[in-house]
């Protein structure tokens, strides 16, 4: 199938499939946060960046999720058919998730949604990403890199203990800055004397984050105000993923009108101009 | 070859396999033949354009769940433009679920969508458990459901089907009201009208704070409204509730279901229906049977005999 991007060039996207997936490790990167790496060939490991999946995690103990979960592909790759989650063990479908162990096997359905759109003209690209946000962001490294366009990745954790993904962004040539909880340069006002430094110093062209409704308020006035391109990943409950139940909906502002929008089918990407503070 | 094909008053369906309303849309065209199902039932859509209810609009359950979406609608011009073309490519009939705030719009309604091209019948959501306060809706009684129904049958020479509650205890009643009013079906039915509470906040799960359950817990219950149903009427009856296998779906075919919709069950698998066809070809094949409408109503509810000794 080829859709037409909003800046009318043409891209290839695959539609989704339910996979049955192989798991080939799922291990801790840090004290928190698990890498699944899934052999999924077919459709999944067409997945773009900003694309979704929506897992069948398995029950553990009393946790049994009835609606499966939404989870942003962190990595895909057609070379080798893989196909990977970077998770936080947070509520019932995650606990299920961590108990996947080399060779059993997962229900993926996707690649889900519509994911970033990047314009071959950009010279540079900022994001800013903190937590399990990082997870969703880190597949732009690649895509930047094909493309040519220079990236800095503004990593935001807890601690130096804590970041994630600072090696992934780094071999693909991306600028990392660090801001941290642990020294305060993770403060509000910090990252934005940052983004201006790095917009002004590398002409950055457009602007990128996930989750954080504080970094996304941030993004969406510094984008209004210097006239960059942006673009937000959001997340959302939802249950069937595919635009038919209508439960994750959001309200979103075109041309001065609220629309509501179904987050699992016009987004999860979605431009900074529409997203509301 | 097994003949899986049933009728519905009038209309030929090759089998009895279709989606509820709610559960269903062009998305679902990658991951599903249509071609394969027995009938298309699209979401309740509306004349105007409606935004839906607050969220959360869903939650989970044990072993099922619970939704008040309150019936987003883009208005039924959007609708009668974009989405019935889209249809017609399919050779399963279009079924257009309705809903509207009074008989009248129900019947205004109705005989615009006997215009459209593509649109092979119309199913009556008046039992949605989330449009009105506490779940009132026109199938919660006999006389509001009769007064509906007649005014659309006097308005449309389509296939009508009348979607019922199982919130009402009269549900038989209704059913006979419909019948009499001129419906060619009803199914049986809409969710059943539950609370949810979150007991950290002390609030409902759900933004409409009432919403209707579905999924597995609900079967057994349905079954039984369908046998009563079944039991009472000529028109046929189509079997909605927990249905996510072949098995289910017979269950329901044996308590006296022509037909069966299958709802919660896409969204956690959305190849459900499309296999639960093979299956129950496999079944037919397994019992002997040449054709599956042969066990429609074949339950043997003969009572079983008296245990006969005291404690």
């Amino acid at each position: 199938m080829i859709g037409i991007s909003s800046c009318c060039k043409v891209i290839a996207v695959t539609p989704p499939n339910d996979t049955l997936a192989v798991v080939l490790s799922n291990e801790w990167v840090n004290d928190e946060y698990k890498r699944l790496v899934l052999q999924a060939d077919g459709a999944a490991c067409h997945s773009q960046p900003g694309q979704f999946f929506n897992l069948l995690c398995p029950s553990e103990g009393e946790h049994k999720p009835f609606f499966r979960r939404p989870m942003s592909t962190y990595k895909a790759s057609p070379v080798s058919g893989q196909v990977e989650f970077l998770y936080k063990v947070t509520g019932k479908g995650t606990f299920g998730l961590e108990t996947l162990t080399e060779r059993q096997t997962l229900e993926i359905l996707g690649p889900l949604g519509k994911g970033f759109d990047l314009d071959p003209q950009w010279r540079h690209m900022t994001i800013v990403a903190r937590g399990v946000g990082l997870a969703t962001l880190a597949p732009l490294a690649e895509a930047a890199h094909a493309l040519g366009i220079k990236l800095t990745a503004v990593l935001s954790a807890r601690s130096e203990k804590s970041l994630l993904s600072r090696e992934r962004f780094a071999s693909l040539g991306a600028d990392v800055i660090a801001v941290l909880d642990e020294d305060g340069s993770s403060s509000l006002e910090n990252i934005e004397s940052v983004l201006r430094e790095v917009i002004a110093r590398e002409g950055s062209n457009a602007l990128f984050t996930c989750g954080s409704k504080r970094l996304t308020r941030l993004l969406k006035r510094l984008s209004g105000e210097l006239g960059l391109a942006g673009q937000v990943a959001l997340e959302q409950q939802m249950v069937c993923g595919l635009g038919m139940c209508q439960c994750c909906v959001d309200v979103f502002e075109v041309d001065g009108l609220k629309i509501g929008k179904r987050v699992c089918l016009e987004g999860p990407v979605f431009d900074l101009e529409e997203v509301l503070e | 070859m097994i003949d899986l094909s049933v009728n519905i008053g009038g209309l030929r369906l090759k089998n009895p396999v279709m989606p509820a309303s709610g559960t269903f849309a062009e998305e679902l065209t990658h991951l599903l033949d249509f071609n394969g199902l027995g009938a298309l039932v699209t979401k309740t859509i509306t004349s105007e354009k409606r935004t839906g209810n607050p969220m959360p609009r869903v939650c989970e359950l044990a072993d099922g769940m619970m939704n008040a979406i309150g019936i987003p609608s883009k208005g039924a011009d959007l609708f009668i433009d974009k989405v019935v073309p889209f249809y017609r490519d399919f050779d399963s009939p279009l079924i257009v679920s309705i809903s509207a705030p009074t008989a009248q719009g129900f019947a205004e309604l109705a005989a615009r969508l006997s215009d459209v091209p593509g649109i092979a019948g119309i199913e009556a959501n008046i039992s949605c458990p989330n449009l009105e306060a506490h779940g009132e809706s026109f199938g919660m009684h006999a006389d509001s459901t009769r007064q509906v129904v007649k005014l659309m049958r006097a308005n449309t020479s389509l296939p009508l089907w009348v979607k019922l509650t199982p919130n009402s205890g009269e549900i038989v009643d209704i059913a006979l009201g419909a019948q009499d009013e001129g419906a060619d079906a009803v199914v049986v039915g809409n969710t059943l009208l539950g609370l949810s509470i979150d007991i950290e906040k002390g609030r409902a799960r759900l933004g409409n704070f009432m919403g209707g359950i579905s999924g597995a817990m609900i079967k057994p219950l349905m079954v039984r409204l369908t046998y009563q149903c079944a039991k009472a009427l000529q028109i046929p009856v189509i079997g909605c509730g927990g249905i996510a296998t072949a098995d289910d779906a017979l269950e329901f075919i044996y308590a006296g279901a022509t037909a069966v919709q299958v709802g919660t069950a896409t969204f956690i698998h959305p190849k459900t229906m499309n296999l639960m066809v093979n299956e129950l070809e496999v079944f037919c094949r397994r019992k002997g049977i040449s054709r599956l409408s042969s066990l429609i109503g074949s339950l043997d509810d003969s009572p079983a005999a008296a245990f006969g000794a005291l404690p």
